[in-house]
Order: structure tokens, then C-alpha cells, then sequence
């Protein structure tokens, strides 16, 4: 192949650059457009409850022991007849999750026997006071306040990954 | 035809703001204009199509601590950026934009300071100003500004010799020093970018590295010396910094279509308009230089400097000398 001469390539270079002028851009506005995350995303953490309303929650902390970031504080307490919270013996009397420390790993919900603790999508959680990142118990339980647009699972669901059948 | 005193003032005091404000603007038509070339919006958050954003960095800087490195040497450190940016700022003031009028029976001249020396007070000006550059690195007392110090010191010094070589040719097809009278001629004659077109070509890679904007942006390179002489800088006084290069550009493209595009003159004699309208022309040029060259690397800027720009301009100003005595 004939190589082109120096000048002639950088005056190909200006045209290429001009050209783009007249393209649409390809930027997603963020706040306008909100891209959706893909099913597995890991975004803020969610606790769940039985469909009879007790929580899956027992308190056995080993979400906090798997926590490499140590944002996790769990303190249990006992259930009584009287005071039923979990399914299990004891119930997470505190739960908190700082997330300005958290990183989002997913070990916790790895650890987690019950299925009680999951990764949610949503990751809008930024705040102006650090005492705000710090999640309750009641926060957690509750459905996010934001919510996040997630992709069709189907889309992602394959079981041989995209790249692998493309290369 | 002189100027009353006061009339001057009042002219340099309208002069320095609509500089100012073209900076202003053309910070942001150069990130409007990168963005499209490079697929995306650019700035379009603060007001209509981001019209407002230069009001809003403003305000940032200003508001923003100015805190100086411990070791820094005080008084030179803070005169650096006001050295650059007055310099940058007055070596606008001979650029012609108007053939001078006649407004209530005074005379209002076409530039700020219609001196006969005009371009070589540009050129000492311009060398002034890389003092600021140079002395405010050094006062930082840090590597990376000493670093940048001595590339802005190499490159500006060796460029100007070509920058000031290329403009020979028309100093002498103008016959005279004086940029009215050069443009004058210009418009009795033809722009002297036709017949010295080899001069404009130097003129302008000269001024892209007088001017430090890429391809030749190396006293600056992010990616090696953070950002080169302004590193220890913050707040306005790196906004100062950052004034006086863009001054600086402004004044160059005002220069080059001074001295190559017949200034003021053009069809319908809008003049001053078709002087900014050139202008801006010209600036367009240089941010599409910037979005499409990468940079070069030192021993090829220097190589080309002095093996490739000096020698051609050098020959251009003899050929135009032999021209101007055949004929």
C-alpha cells in the first residue's frame, strides 16, 4: 500500500475534525436522561421481609464480619412472643449501614444466610452531610426513594457473556 | 489629526473591556467548538447554550483562595501574572481596527496607540511578557513550574526569532512600521497574504508556539508537568495566567489578520466589524489546530524550529527584499 505524503494526512486530519461539527453529539444528559443499569448493578443496599411481614433479618452479623470496608453495624436482640421482628431467634436491633464507607463489594449480601440483604441499583445517594450517608434500619427496609431505570434482564441474560461470542 | 488625551483614555478603557470580554467568549467558543469536534456539547448548563459559563468560572476564581507555596518567593511570585496580563493587554493597544474617524470634530484614532513602531512594540512587549511566565515559575519554587519555566523560556525565545523574521516580508511590501499605514497599503494593494503567503504560513505556526496552544503546547503538558509554569497557582491569579495567554491570542490572530487580511478593509466597509469578524475567524483556526494535532515532542518542535521555520522565513524576507529591489 502506498503510503500518503505527511501533509496531505494532516489536512485529512482537519477535514475529519470539521466534519464532526455537523454530527449530533452522542453525550446522555445525565439528570434529563438516566441511563438504565444493567440487572446486576450493585447500588444501595436494600433488607427485605417475609411475605408474613417479619424480617428476613436475624442479626447474625456475618455481613459485618465479611465487610471488608467495616460499614456495617449490626446489634441483635432477642425475639419474645410478645415482640416478634425476625423469623428467627433473634432480630437485628440495630442495623446501620454507613455508606460513605461501603464499596460496594456485595461480600454482605454473599455472607448473608437468609437472603436478607441485597445490593439494590439505585446510585443516587450522595448527600451534603456525612451524617446522612449513614442508613438505619427503617431506611433500608423501605422502598428507595429514587428510583433507578434498570435494563430488561432478558437483555443481559445470556449464557455465553457478548464478548465471548463476538471475538 | 491628534488624538485628544481624554479621548484616548476612553478609548483604551472601551478597548481593554471588549478584549476582555472576547476572551471571555472565546474561552467558551473553544470548549463549544472542541466539544462538537470531538462529539459532544461542551458547556451548556449555565444559561442558554452555556452562554453564561465564563460569568460563572469568573466568579469561581475570584472567590477562590489564592494560596501560594510556603518556599514561594513572595513579591515575584505575585507580580508574575500582572506582568504577563498587562503586558498581554497592552500590546493590544496598537492593533489598528478602524481607519480613525472624526466623531464631533475631534479625531478618534483606529487603534489605541497609533504608533509609528507598532510592530516592534508588539514583538517587546511580547518579550516582556515572558518574563511574567518566566519569573513565576521560578518564584514557585517547585519542579514542575521550574520544568515548564524552561520549556516556555526555550520555545518562546526561539519561535520569536522566526515569528519576528516572518513578518519581515510585509514590513517591507508595507513600507513602514506603522500597522495603520501597513494596512492602508493593504487595501490600496491586495491582502498580503497572497504574495506572502510563505510569510503568513510561518507567521502562524510561530504564533501557534508563541502562544503555547497545541501542537506546540509542551511548556503546558498536562501529562508530563501537570500544567507547566502556573502549577503552584490557584484562584485569580492563575485566572490572570490564564487571561494573558488568551490575550496573547487574541492579539496575535488581531496581528496576523492586521498584517495578512487587510485588517479593517473588505466589501460593504463594515469596518471595524469585518476587523472582529477576521478576528474570530482566525481564533476558529487555531481551536480546530488545537482539537486535531497532537503533540509534538521536544527535540522534534526544536528541530523544527530552527532547521525548518527560521531558514524558511529567512529566505522568504531576502526573496521579498530581491522582489521589492527588481521591481
Amino acid at each position: 500500500m502506498p503510503s500518503t505524503p505527511q501533509p496531505i494526512t494532516t489536512l485529512k486530519g482537519f477535514s475529519v475534525t470539521f466534519k464532526q461539527i455537523f454530527k449530533k453529539p452522542i453525550t446522555q444528559q445525565y439528570p434529563e436522561y438516566k441511563r438504565p443499569v444493567y440487572p446486576r448493578f450493585r447500588g444501595r443496599h436494600r433488607l427485605w421481609r417475609h411475605e408474613n411481614g417479619l424480617e428476613k433479618c436475624v442479626g447474625c452479623s456475618l455481613c459485618a464480619a465479611a465487610c471488608p470496608a467495616d460499614c456495617i453495624r449490626v446489634v441483635a436482640a432477642e425475639n419474645t412472643p410478645d415482640n416478634r421482628v425476625s423469623a428467627g431467634e433473634r432480630y437485628a436491633r440495630i442495623y446501620e449501614i454507613n455508606l460513605s464507607r461501603c464499596i460496594f463489594c456485595g461480600y454482605c449480601e454473599l455472607a448473608c444466610p437468609f437472603d436478607a440483604i441485597t445490593l439494590g441499583n439505585e446510585f443516587e445517594i450522595s448527600e451534603y452531610n456525612r451524617d446522612d450517608q449513614i442508613y438505619t434500619k427503617d431506611m433500608l427496609l423501605a422502598e428507595p426513594i429514587k428510583q433507578v431505570p434498570v435494563a430488561d434482564p432478558d437483555l443481559y441474560d445470556t449464557p455465553i457473556p457478548f464478548y465471548k461470542s463476538h471475538s | 489629526m491628534h488624538e485628544p488625551w481624554w479621548i484616548a483614555i476612553i478609548e483604551a478603557l472601551v478597548i481593554v473591556n471588549l478584549v476582555m470580554v472576547t476572551f471571555a467568549y472565546l474561552t467558551w467558543l473553544e470548549r463549544k467548538a472542541m466539544g462538537r469536534m470531538q462529539l459532544r456539547y461542551g458547556p451548556n448548563r449555565a444559561g442558554p447554550f452555556g452562554l453564561l459559563q465564563p460569568i460563572a468560572d469568573l466568579v469561581k476564581l475570584v472567590r477562590k483562595e489564592a494560596f501560594a507555596p510556603s518556599s514561594a518567593i513572595e513579591a515575584p511570585y505575585i507580580v508574575a501574572p500582572v506582568v504577563s496580563l498587562f503586558t498581554a493587554l497592552a500590546a493590544f493597544s496598537v492593533i489598528p481596527f478602524g481607519p480613525g474617524w472624526t466623531i464631533g470634530g475631534r479625531h478618534v484614532n483606529g487603534a489605541v496607540a497609533n504608533v509609528s513602531i507598532g510592530l516592534v512594540l508588539i514583538f517587546a512587549l511580547g518579550s516582556v511578557g515572558i518574563y511574567g511566565f518566566i519569573v513565576g515559575g521560578w518564584a514557585s519554587e517547585s519542579k514542575f513550574s521550574i520544568l515548564g519555566t524552561m520549556r516556555t523560556c526555550a520555545q518562546l525565545v526561539s519561535y520569536e526569532v522566526s515569528l519576528a523574521l516572518s513578518v519581515l516580508g510585509v514590513v517591507i511590501l508595507g513600507r513602514s512600521l506603522n500597522l495603520t499605514d501597513i494596512v492602508h497599503r493593504q487595501g490600496a494593494f491586495l491582502p498580503f497574504a497572497a504574495p506572502q503567503f510563505v510569510g503568513l504560513v510561518v507567521f502562524f505556526l510561530a504564533g501557534l508556539a508563541e502562544t503555547s496552544r497545541a501542537p506546540f503546547d509542551l511548556p503546558e503538558a498536562e501529562q508530563e508537568l501537570v500544567a507547566g509554569y502556573h502549577t503552584e497557582y490557584s484562584g485569580m491569579r492563575w485566572g490572570l495566567f490564564q487571561t494573558a495567554e488568551y490575550v496573547n491570542l487574541i492579539t496575535l490572530s488581531g496581528l496576523m489578520v492586521t498584517l495578512f487580511f487587510a485588517g479593517w478593509h473588505g466589501p460593504w466597509h463594515l469596518g471595524p466589524l469585518w476587523f472582529f469578524l477576521k478576528v474570530l475567524a482566525v481564533l476558529f483556526v487555531f481551536i480546530w489546530v488545537r482539537t486535531t494535532l497532537p503533540r509534538l515532542r521536544y527535540d522534534q518542535l526544536m528541530r523544527f524550529g530552527w532547521k525548518i521555520l527560521l531558514p524558511v522565513a529567512t529566505v522568504n524576507a531576502v526573496v521579498t527584499a530581491l522582489c521589492v529591489v527588481a521591481f
